[in-house]
């Protein structure tokens, strides 16, 4: 049995095999309509959530099977205090396969430890999201046509943007690749990564404050919001919340092909003026996702 | 000083001069009826300073969880007055409710039950990572 907590779960040919099944299914949705019929996914979701929660039932559904969940802690037995890998084990008798979100790192870590069938990391606080990141891989293939050969800025909260942290640990297998990472300086990435990860693989990487005096040299922006639910200080949040915002006007000077990412929701760091930027590519993003979760779904209950 | 010679049980040897107690609490020797003998600050060739435990009984002992209080210890196991072993242990790939996680982020800070669990992710700069969190313990030298 086969979990997926953090993006490194999953082999380069793993990843490779899961895009070409969601290209498939984009192609081709009516031969997974009944792929899943009679089998049940779980969404527990102890942190609000629209897109993912919505997609990875949207994927269920459209592969034929039932969901059951919840989505906030207040309405399940969290609320009364039980414990994750209590409310795991149990859920586990009900479902085939369960997706989770949690506000607190590791907590899908530490529900595979218990669960009799598979779990999905649907994100867990600032730490991880590997759904997202098989997402943006599956956007970047269809909008760049390769996951090679690119330079990538990463902008806004790299400290607790855990989609910015999936997405290095899954572009650093790819040929050439390089990193521009644009925060101000008390939302860098974190050193664990810059050591651990880009350090380690020799990955190229450059810091700036400012997106302006960079965006020339991208392919790829990918933008994240500055999470008001990541900081213990409101004062720190109100003094970072509008330190990287993209408009049209910075976009002047970037390449006609780059594309613009962002993993949503946003709130003012994309303005939306840019929607109608034809690099704009972050409504299609959120639609890849449910294709995305619909073929890990089938990788993970192992249907053919 | 004279410290009687043991006839069946330990000598932890080599110890970072200071850190014995850390060991003499990890392996909960407050708790045992034995003569138990710690040596702070004996002189050593190697190391100039180094602190000594001798454990006058036959315990169980993980030795690798040693290893990551601190590598360089050796650990002899005695037998009716000899050495019978000598281990030198090594960095656990794993080490389990030795050290704590202090992230308050983490599933650990809430979940009551829940172990606490590092593995090695760099040996060659001993660096551990929590594995639900992914960060360093804060109190490791």
């Amino acid at each position: 049995m086969k979990h997926l907590i953090d993006i490194s779960d999953l082999s380069t040919t793993e990843i490779d095999e899961l895009i070409e099944v969601a290209n498939d299914i984009i192609e081709n949705p009516v031969k997974y309509q009944e792929k899943c019929k009679y089998k049940k996914l779980a969404t527990l979701f102890f942190e609000p959530s629209t897109r993912t929660r919505l997609s990875f039932e949207a994927a269920m559904i459209e592969l034929g099977g039932n969901v059951l969940g919840f989505s906030e802690a207040a309405s399940s037995s969290a609320a009364k205090g039980e414990s994750i890998s209590d409310t795991v084990r149990v859920v586990s008798y009900y479902s085939d396969i369960i997706a989770m979100r949690h506000f607190k790192e590791g907590a899908p870590m530490a529900a595979s430890l218990k669960s009799d069938v598979p779990i999905i990391n649907a994100g867990d606080g600032g730490h991880n999201h590997p759904t997202q990141t098989l997402t943006d891989l599956l956007t970047i293939k269809r909008e760049k046509g390769r996951l090679q050969d690119l330079t990538i800025g990463l902008c806004g909260d790299l400290k607790f943007g855990r989609t910015v942290h999936s997405l290095i640990n899954a572009m650093i297998r790819y040929e050439n690749i390089k990193f521009v990472l644009i925060s101000p300086p008390e939302l860098k990435l974190p050193d664990y990564i810059k050591n651990d990860v880009l350090d380690k693989n020799n990955i190229p990487y450059e810091e700036y404050a400012d997106i302006e005096e960079v965006v020339p040299k991208l392919d790829i922006l990918y933008m994240t919001r500055v999470q008001k639910e990541r900081f213990f200080n409101e004062s720190d949040y109100e003094r970072l919340k509008d330190s990287c915002i993209l408009t049209s006007d910075k976009l002047k000077t970037a390449k006609k092909d780059m594309i613009i990412l962002h993993p949503l929701p946003r709130v003012n760091e994309i303005t939306t003026a840019v929607d109608d930027d034809k690099r704009a590519c972050y409504f299609n993003q959120a639609r890849y996702g449910k294709y995305i979760r619909m073929a890990l779904i089938l990788k993970l209950l192992e249907v053919n | 000083m004279n410290i009687d010679s043991i006839k069946n049980g330990f000598v932890i040897d080599h110890i970072k001069a200071g850190k014995s107690m850390e060991i003499y609490h990890y392996l909960n020797l407050e708790s045992l009826d034995c003569q138990v003998a710690i040596i702070k600050n004996a002189s050593s060739k190697r190391m100039l300073r180094k602190d000594i435990i001798k454990i006058d009984a036959e315990l169980d002992i993980d030795v690798d969880a040693l290893g990551y209080i601190d590598s360089n210890i050796t650990v002899n196991i005695i037998k009716n007055g000899f050495i019978f072993r000598k281990i030198h242990p090594e960095l656990p790939d794993r080490i389990t409710d030795i050290i704590k996680c202090t992230n308050p982020r983490c599933i650990t800070s809430v979940e009551q039950e829940i172990h606490h669990i590092f593995k090695l992710t760099d040996r060659d700069n001993a660096v551990y990572r929590c594995i639900y969190c992914e960060s360093t313990p804060k109190t490791r030298e």
